[in-house]
């Protein structure tokens, strides 16, 4: 029994997530079990991602971390079941899950079979809270309970969980988070229905029932209440996807719907064992066949208009000097592109430059030259790149192949890039446009600057230094050159690109590059103080400065790649750019299975190890994590320090997983978050942060649509109903410290006893709506390059560890002041694991939010995770509001990490470490005050943020006059474009700086209401006119909840948001921002139709 | 890049004679110029290329049908192993290109012919004299005798570097106001038109170059040879004839500075360079 109802959960989960995207691989299940079968299709596939070098972590977004967090234990099963025969899995799931709800302590045995069990439990325990009954009043009673004693028991289970997920560390994450979601909404369900000791099989099922139940909830999406099914068919969805390596091969891997862009790279890079990735990125096709990159930060979902996920891995920033790389993997990668460069004739050379690349190429892949004449004819035609002088150039070739004997591959490489560097046109990104009289013209954007074509002819060039800001509007694209010596006024050179599509990104590929290659550090998102209408978008990687300074720590042993691969004998036949794709086309048989481990089995063996190292890693000891994110978090943020530090202190792999995790997370937000967490910090971060960026960004003309429902550019009411609500705490400034130590009693209890994987689950999903909210939709938007100051980056690295460790301190100094309790401090200090696993647990939540971004378009409304589905909003938001009440707390990781944004460093570049590190530590001792504070920043795009930690009492209300000031600026500029694609900032991040300094004095100024439960709604009614003619109106209510401990923050909040949804029938909810703080709450909830 | 080497490396030379019929067909009618004294400074001129400067030099006789043949420089453009035949403004010009192909073509270079490339009848223009080749990349020179079309047929050429167009402010051709004066070296002239013109190779070029001024447009055409050991070659205009230039030379130290003169052809708009078609067959890789 209990075998079948762990593979019909499974079974269930499978299809929903994965639903044709992935074929079953394997027959393995149980003729009796229909749903077994897919199951196992599913762990086959998970496995087979897992072997793929990045870690199922990296892969699976935010949501898997998050769920991850919550359920780690079932992570682990999952892994483990991977590997098991499905009936066996789903006993020990069964087995496992009575164990745990009825004894936290009996699951945590470390067998995996128990660990499955405890996904299972974890499961369905989400589907009960959250969807089935008490969503509300479960959420809510955590939260007000603050140190509930389901707070405890939730981080007594992320314990267990996270410990099976140690013991288990041998199973892969990738497929699990799907599993654990479903697993967790099974366990959910089935222990609220069921008390924990019942019979296994009972349980078993119980859970079955549970799940089908949730399933069809699910899927029908008619119980719009339920929460939890929606949750999991949105967590359960993974989408596969195909991405086309450099060297033709195509390499298949899934991700979760929601999963952002990162995940998706890391795992690539994890797949080829690359660790100076900065200068690579992965690029898709629009609808109009343009090649775009894929934003890192972003859903994919949301950025891929179409259905099929096909990618391409590509050199994004091409070195001037390759012989500055560290590693040759790297160098041989820039090759393959290089190669293709000049195939597809985006890199025009000479007959003899290109014979002679090609020999370089041959010498690099073959050795010596064969005296062999017989080999020639086969393989030499594979190096000439499709020259159409196929006859002569091979010849040529063959003739300069002789004069390299002796050389090494790696030689040869280096050589190739040498001569490959000085072509004209290397490094060049070309966009189509017409100057100002018309005539057809191409932009190249480069290292050095942005260049000027006329047919082949370059007619004019602006070096980066002469360019003082770069902007778009409409379908025109604009550059401010600096005045010449003779010259008194700046001159503006404007551009008229085919769209305003094509506009844009051409902006983002200078914003880019400039940073990228100008800049030491990037610079930080343009404040969100003012909402600015635009985008906000800035490059958050590493800059080459920064990724030159983390690959000089790089000190593996040079990785064993294989240059010569099959891929280029089918190419060699057809010919090099139409090799490639055939390669592609013909790649499934390869991607399948061999693709992905047959590409280089070392490296994709490393890259499983790895995986799993992280995996076990994060889950399993969530404080190591943790901590490593606080100290890291902001390094990682500045992205060298923290992979250079890693590096060197730990395995590579180990490392890079853990980078890739870091970066994957959220980058400028954390940063915000850490600001507006840690007042202080937060203000020091910010003043150096504007310095350190060299390039001023000034976002004059952001143009941010709160929600965009793209379907409607017409008038899009936005309900905002925020609710304030302040807990009894210090001051202002000591709020984060306050959070913190709430957060400390409270987590210690949580960590240990309850896992509050269903919160973290709903605040993910909170998290997530406002995430999508955030999408961007910029008609206009500024860039300033001005590279000011070299150093900043330097001291923003510095700075920002230093904040983090200050706050770290300072919530160290709070727990121990405060914290008489000895387990909190031996959690920090000793119980890195906790805290790791909270930090998963966190990042997974992030990572959750992140991928509800892409949602939220649809979901308007901050929903509990569990409605994945964009179902009736209403009553998400009902059922949300206990989730996010209880997520709060946790929410606040997942924008970013704790540690991370307290210290304010809101480097687009960290969010990924803060996430992954900074998440756990933060989420127990600093969440709470990133919550309060940070959320706002955090936020940017759109900000549906708990900060307060679960356990956190609100006592005082306040409303302060600052935020409603904020809010109605905010409203104002987003209200002003409407497009397509829009990023709503709720909050900015101007706001939360000036709320980490003057929030307090706005609590102080605003109306406190110390009595019981108190609520107080503003309603803002703006409505804009679009260029387009459409209308937006967006009605913000801002209710504010102010009472003491005893009042139900949930329950006010989904009363609040029911009352919002029944006032304006017509409208969505788009963005619920629930401010719990530990003075103020603010809990506001935006519905854009 | 295969073709991609410090500037000044050549191992030949084409020049064409001095044919009876010099100056009789130039655009300026009454030109006042000294067949016997051209030719003297023909022969100065080869011999220095010959002797001083080392290059094997391949002459071509004159043809009187061609009064303007020996201006060799603009009827093709050579960089590594490609010589593209360029298309002359003035038709009567065009027939010249014939003894410039076949010479090219004897010494193996890839031969691309600009009507070839065109059509025909693209209306591509484009000489010699318009072009510079710094070694890492192209300037030409929009002018009378050279358009937009040639200047593309020539990028189209060489791929490898970067070909800009500049416009030609002072004097009819590019060249006439710079040249090429060391691997990193542009001597130009200190006219406000030629400022100009520097001005915008400054800004369209991605690297640096170090700039030799010259009071005297004529002074600015210069021919740079760099030996097999190294030794810098300078041909340029003698204090005679460029008194105001003369210390600006002087600044190029350990050149070995070779005067020639070249007054006879100056009064038909051509200068040093025009006589002379350098190529480098030993390609360095």
């Amino acid at each position: 029994m209990t075998t079948e109802v762990g593979s019909e959960t499974e079974v269930k989960k499978e299809p929903e997530k994965e639903k044709g995207e992935e074929p079953a691989p394997t027959a393995d299940a149980q003729p009796t079990d229909s749903p077994a079968p897919e199951q196992e299709n599913q762990e086959v596939a998970a496995p087979s991602e897992n072997t793929t070098p990045e870690a199922p972590e990296a892969t699976t977004p935010e949501k898997k971390k998050e769920e991850e967090k919550e359920k780690e234990g079932p992570v682990k099963e999952k892994g483990i079941s991977r590997f098991l025969p499905p009936w066996l899995k789903k006993q020990k799931s069964q087995t496992q899950v009575t164990p745990k709800e009825a004894t936290p302590l009996e699951t945590t045995p470390t067998d995996g079979g128990v660990a499955t069990v405890e996904g299972e439990e974890e499961k369905a325990e989400p589907e009960q809270e959250v969807g089935e009954t008490s969503p509300p009043v479960e959420p809510p009673v955590e939260n007000q309970e603050v140190n509930g004693v389901e707070v405890e028991e939730r981080e007594e289970v992320k314990s267990e969980e996270g410990e099976k997920e140690e013991s288990h560390s041998t199973g892969s994450a990738d497929t699990q988070p799907a599993k654990e979601e479903k697993e967790e909404c099974v366990e959910k369900g089935a222990e609220e229905s069921k008390p924990p000791e019942e019979g296994e099989q009972e349980k078993e099922e119980e859970a079955k029932e549970e799940k089908k139940e949730e399933d069809k909830s699910c899927k029908p999406e008619g119980h719009s209440i339920l929460k939890s099914p929606l949750k999991l068919t949105k967590k359960m969805k993974v989408a596969m996807c195909h991405v086309m390596m450099l060297d033709g091969t195509k390499f298949p891997c899934e991700v979760e719907k929601r999963a952002k862009g990162q995940i998706l790279f890391f795992k690539v890079c994890e797949h080829l064992n690359l660790l100076e990735k900065d200068y690579f990125g992965l690029s898709y096709r629009d609808n109009a066949d343009q090649k775009c990159w894929l934003d890192p930060t972003k859903e994919i979902k949301r950025q891929i208009r179409n259905n099929n996920w096909q990618f391409s891995f590509n050199v994004k920033f091409y070195p001037p000097d390759p012989s500055q790389l560290t590693e040759d993997i790297t160098r041989y990668l820039l090759c393959l592109q290089l190669r293709e460069d000049i195939s597809s004739g985006r890199l025009p050379c000479s007959f003899v430059t290109h014979a002679l690349l090609g020999s370089y190429s041959l010498q690099a892949e073959l050795g010596d030259h064969d005296s062999d004449e017989s080999r020639l004819p086969d393989y030499v035609s594979d190096f000439t790149f499709g020259s159409a002088q196929g006859k002569e150039m091979e010849e040529k070739v063959v003739e300069l192949h002789k004069s390299h004997r002796g050389m090494t591959p790696a030689q040869a490489d280096a050589q190739f890039l040498e001569n490959a560097k000085k072509l004209s046109m290397y490094g060049v990104d070309l966009h189509h446009a017409k100057d100002s009289e018309g005539v057809d013209i191409m932009l190249g954007v480069c290292s050095s600057g942005l260049l000027i074509y006329k047919d082949r002819l370059r007619i004019n060039r602006f070096a980066w230094p002469k360019i003082l800001k770069i902007s778009y509007k409409r379908n025109n694209f604009y550059i401010k050159i600096r005045p010449g010596e003779m010259e008194q006024f700046e001159s503006t050179v404007g551009f008229k690109l085919p769209s305003h599509r094509a506009a844009k990104r051409v902006w983002k590929v200078c914003v880019e590059h400039h940073t990228f290659f100008r800049l030491t550090a990037p610079e930080q998102p343009p404040k969100a103080k003012f909402l600015t209408l635009g985008s906000k978008f800035r490059y958050s990687g590493r800059t080459q400065a920064q990724s030159r300074q983390a690959s000089s720590l790089i000190d593996r042993p040079a990785p064993y790649f294989q240059r010569t691969s099959s891929k280029r004998i089918s190419r060699s036949l057809d010919g090099a750019p139409v090799i490639n794709v055939t390669d592609a086309d013909s790649g499934p048989p390869f991607s399948s299975t061999p693709g992905e481990n047959g590409h280089d089995p070392a490296l994709e063996l490393n890259s499983d190890s790895k995986v799993e190292e992280a995996e076990s890693g994060a889950a399993a000891t969530p404080t190591g994590t943790s901590e490593k994110t606080g100290q890291t978090n902001s390094a990682q943020l500045q992205d060298l320090d923290k992979t250079q530090d890693e590096v060197l202190k730990h395995q590579a792999s180990i490392s890079e997983l853990k980078r890739s995790f870091m970066e994957a997370t959220p980058e400028p937000r954390p940063s915000q978050w850490e600001k507006r967490l840690t007042a202080s910090p937060a203000t020091s971060l910010r003043l150096q942060g504007p310095g350190q960026a060299e390039v001023e960004v000034e976002e004059t003309v952001v143009i941010q649509e709160v929600r965009k429902t793209p379907k409607l550019p017409c008038p899009t009411p936005e309900l905002v109903v925020t609710a304030a609500v302040e807990t009894e705490q210090p001051p202002q400034e000591v709020e984060p410290k306050v959070n913190q130590e709430a957060i400390q009693e409270v987590e210690p209890e949580v960590n240990q006893e309850v896992n509050e994987e269903a919160n973290p689950e709903v605040k993910e999903e909170t998290r997530r709506a406002s995430m999508s909210s955030e999408s961007e939709s910029e008609e206009e938007a500024e860039y300033h390059p001005q590279v000011e100051v070299n150093t900043s980056v330097n001291q923003i690295r510095e700075e920002p560890e230093e904040e983090e460790r200050e706050e770290k301190e300072d919530q160290e100094e709070l727990k121990q002041e405060e914290d008489q309790e000895e387990l909190k401090q031996e959690e920090q200090e000793e119980d890195q694991e906790e805290e790791k696993q909270e930090e998963q647990k966190e990042e997974e939540e992030k990572k959750e939010e992140h991928e509800v971004e892409p949602e939220p378009s649809e979901l308007p409304e901050p929903q509990l995770p569990i409605v994945e589905t964009d179902q009736s909003p209403a009553v998400v938001l009902a059922s949300e509001a206990v989730p996010v009440a209880e997520e709060e707390g946790n929410t606040d990781d997942p924008m970013m990490t704790p540690e991370e944004a307290p210290n304010g460093h809101v480097h687009p570049q960290d969010p990924a470490h803060s996430e992954g590190l900074p998440g756990l530590v933060a989420l127990e001792e600093e969440e709470v005050e990133p919550r309060v504070n940070g959320e706002t920043e955090r936020h940017q795009p759109q900000v549906i943020c708990c900060s307060e930690p679960p356990v956190v009492k609100t006592e005082m209300v306040t409303i302060s006059d600052t935020f409603a000031a904020q809010k109605t600026e905010i409203a104002t500029k987003e209200v002003p474009i409407v497009h397509t694609e829009t990023k709503t900032i709720t909050y900015e991040a101007a706001q939360l700086d000036g709320g980490a300094d003057g929030e307090p004095g706005v609590l102080m100024t605003a109306q406190t209401i110390t009595s019981e439960s108190l609520c107080t709604t503003t309603t803002t009614h703006i409505t804009k006119t679009l260029k387009g003619g459409l209308s937006e109106t967006r009605i913000e209510k801002r209710i504010v909840i102010t009472g003491d401990s005893d009042i139900d923050h949930d329950q006010a909040l989904a009363q609040a948001i029911k009352e919002a949804k029944e006032q304006h029938p017509d409208m969505s909810v788009t963005r619920v921002v629930v401010h719990k703080e530990t003075e103020l709450e603010e809990e506001g909830e935006g519905g854009e139709n | 890049m295969a073709g991609m080497c410090p500037y000044g490396r050549f191992t030949h030379a084409v020049v064409r004679g001095i044919p009876e019929t010099f100056g009789r067909a130039w655009e300026g009618g009454e030109s006042g110029v000294d067949l016997a004294k051209a030719q003297r400074q023909f022969g100065v001129l080869t011999g220095a290329l010959r002797q001083k400067m080392g290059l094997q030099l391949i002459v071509i006789p004159p043809d009187p049908e061609l009064p303007e043949s020996w201006r060799v420089e603009d009827l093709a453009v050579v960089q590594g192993d490609t010589a593209l035949i360029t298309r002359p403004f003035r038709q009567q010009r065009r027939s010249e290109a014939e003894a410039v192909r076949r010479v090219v073509s004897e010494l193996n270079l890839s031969v691309v012919e600009m009507g070839a490339e065109e059509g025909g009848s693209a209306g591509a223009t484009l000489e010699g004299s318009d072009v510079l080749f710094t070694g890492r990349e192209f300037f030409v020179g929009i002018s009378s005798h050279t358009n937009h079309r040639g200047a593309e047929v020539l990028a189209d050429t060489f791929k490898d570097f970067a070909v800009s167009t500049v416009p030609v402010c002072g004097g009819s051709r590019l060249k006439n106001i710079c040249s090429m004066g060391g691997p990193d070296t542009i001597i130009i002239s200190n006219s406000n038109g030629a400022k100009k013109t520097l001005h915008m190779m400054e800004q369209l070029t991605d690297h640096h170059y170090e700039v030799l001024t010259v009071p005297e447009d004529a002074a600015a055409n210069c021919v740079y040879v760099r030996g097999p050991s190294k030794q810098d070659f300078l041909l340029h205009r003698p204090p005679d004839e460029c008194p105001d230039s003369a210390p600006a030379f002087q600044k190029l130290t350990d050149y070995t500075l070779l005067p020639t003169a070249c007054s006879e052809a100056s009064k038909l708009g051509a200068s040093l360079s025009s006589f002379c078609l350098l190529i480098n067959r030993k390609p360095h890789f």
